[in-house]
């Protein structure tokens, strides 16, 4: 088993947070995990990344240049990363922000309006938890109620307020994917 | 902390360097190690230690110079351009024979070159790195939870010695999160019969490097080499892999050795019978083992984050018995196992 997953969109859309969160995941699983943060002068507004790689081998270098999971959250994380996905890989879009699809067929594509289901859900910042959802939806790497009973292990203190806004967004992304019989 | 927590190198190297009982930390930002001084300038305070963020790398080296002739657990940490800064300080303790611990998250260089990660200042590392002829004990781990784990070890093996220690890492394992097993904090560290803290009724001592008297610096550099001596046979780490049947043999530390591993199982799987050695400790460098395996080896392919700089040190080993082979990157490249296999097809 190997599962190796970008995350990207611009700094303040949490795309870090959904990377540490899956790592998470796949430390609690006892997996082998290694989350890769691009560490350069990101700041709110830049495009940021990050790269997690799940496996049941020892994981020898934490980049990925071919991701079988790609997560965008804007669009030039749609252009840079939907070209590098591994053939037969995922491709979870934010179809509030990114109007394209990819010119590819060999990947399986899923268009969440995130930004949408987060307003609904109580709070647009929880975009990157739909996106999370949705991906769990996908891949259920572990139920969505799981991910939503893990969330204050990965939310630092000071947003626990705002757990129940992230577990709605959660399961929203996870849900909608369903609806959508992905 | 005994269960297996998330955290990225920087982290977990301050938390294991805590648990390890230091109590002075000093230290300046500089990606990608910024994380390391953050979460000392949190820890220090809670866990009854002090941390400075120093106006300059000299000032922080010069700090943990003060603070370990006290008698205190010390340590820095910075990257390469900061670590080049940190150089007369190191060459002091070394000089003055005290303890200290330095990590360097190696970033791409020469001179202020970038932040990407790299394992380009192994020369500096490895050779001394100031003025002088000394030796640090050197750690290269691969791993978050390798570098957790030589934390402690370094802090023992610079009280053990009297002499600084350096963690040479990079900036993948400062920055990549893994899941980690910090040690509970180990007991408290011997007492220190040398440090200085005020003669009162018993005798002074003396610490310092300024020696002038006739043959005086020859017989404390006679004296630092016996120690050197001492470091090199008893405190030599590394990792075989699948050396006894071995045609081709990767050498690699930290991160490059990470990706040489999977290139070496992958060639395995293709029916080439590749194998490893991989240093822990850089210094000493474990010359032996390679020179024991030239003779039954075919030849060796040296992995590095640098133009080649550890290739110098396997060649001495291997004394022209086996071609050894060099493939890098450098400025911040990162190999893929596909730019190594395919080295390794050509090679065999």
């Amino acid at each position: 088993m190997r599962e190796e997953i970008i995350i990207s969109g611009f700094g303040g859309q949490g795309v870090m947070l959904i990377g540490k969160f899956i790592a998470y995941i796949a430390m609690k699983k006892d997996c082998r995990v290694t989350y890769m943060p691009s560490y350069g002068a990101e700041m709110r507004g830049g495009t940021a990344n990050c790269a997690v790689i799940i496996s049941s081998e020892e994981i020898a270098s934490p980049l990925s240049s071919h991701p079988t999971t790609a997560i965008v959250m804007n669009k030039p994380s749609f252009e840079k990363f939907s070209p590098m996905i591994k053939k037969g890989g995922l491709l979870i879009l934010n179809g509030s922000l990114i109007d394209k699809e990819p010119k590819r067929n060999d990947i399986k594509t899923v268009t969440v309006p995130a930004n949408k289901l987060a307003e609904e859900a109580g709070s647009i910042r929880s975009a990157n938890m739909v996106m999370l959802g949705a991906y769990l939806g996908v891949k259920e790497l572990v139920p969505v109620e799981k991910a939503c009973a893990q969330l204050k292990d990965v939310l630092p203190q000071r947003w626990h307020g705002l757990l129940e806004v992230n577990s709605k967004a959660l399961t929203s992304g996870r849900d909608y994917v369903h609806d959508a019989g992905t | 902390m005994s269960e297996k927590v998330l955290m990225c190198g920087n982290e977990a190297a301050g938390e294991a360097a805590i648990q390890a009982g230091c109590r002075f930390y000093a230290g300046y930002p500089i990606t990608p190690q910024n994380e390391f001084t953050a979460y000392m300038a949190r820890r220090m305070p809670e866990t009854g230690g002090t941390f400075i963020q120093a106006e300059s790398e000299l000032a922080a080296i010069s700090m943990v110079f003060g603070a370990s002739v006290a008698g205190a657990r010390a340590m820095t940490s910075s990257s390469s351009p900061g670590i080049s800064l940190k150089q007369e300080g190191i060459s002091y303790l070394v000089a003055n024979e005290l303890p200290a611990v330095i990590v360097n998250m190696m970033r791409g260089g020469p001179g202020l070159g970038n932040i990407a990660p790299a394992q380009s200042d192994y020369f500096q590392a490895t050779k001394g790195g100031g003025h002088g002829d000394y030796n640090l004990a050197v750690l290269g781990p691969a791993t978050v939870q390798e570098l957790a784990d030589l934390m402690s070890h370094a802090f023992d093996m610079a009280d053990k010695y009297r002499n600084p220690v350096l963690i040479l890492a990079d900036g993948i394992i400062g920055q990549m999160m893994e899941p980690v097993e910090i040690k509970e904090k180990s007991p408290e560290p011997p007492g220190k019969d040398w440090i200085l803290t005020g003669a009162g009724e018993r005798k002074p001592r003396i610490i310092r490097s300024l020696l002038l008297n006739e043959g005086e610096l020859e017989r404390h550099n006679h004296h630092l080499q016996e120690k050197f001596g001492r470091i090199k046979e008893n405190e030599l780490l590394y990792e075989e892999i699948d050396l006894s049947d071995a045609d081709l043999v990767l050498v690699a530390y930290g991160t490059s050795a990470r990706i040489a591993r999977a290139a070496m199982t992958q060639a395995r799987s293709e029916g080439i019978r590749a194998g490893m050695i991989r240093p822990i400790t850089l210094w000493p460098f474990p010359e032996k083992i390679i020179a024991d395996t030239s003779s039954r080896t075919k030849s060796f392919l040296v992995v590095e984050m640098s133009a080649g700089q550890m290739i110098e040190d396997v060649k001495l080993a291997v004394e022209g018995k086996a071609p050894v082979h060099f493939y890098g990157r450098t400025g911040g490249g990162v190999p893929t196992v596909e730019e190594i296999i395919k080295k390794i097809r050509e090679i065999v």
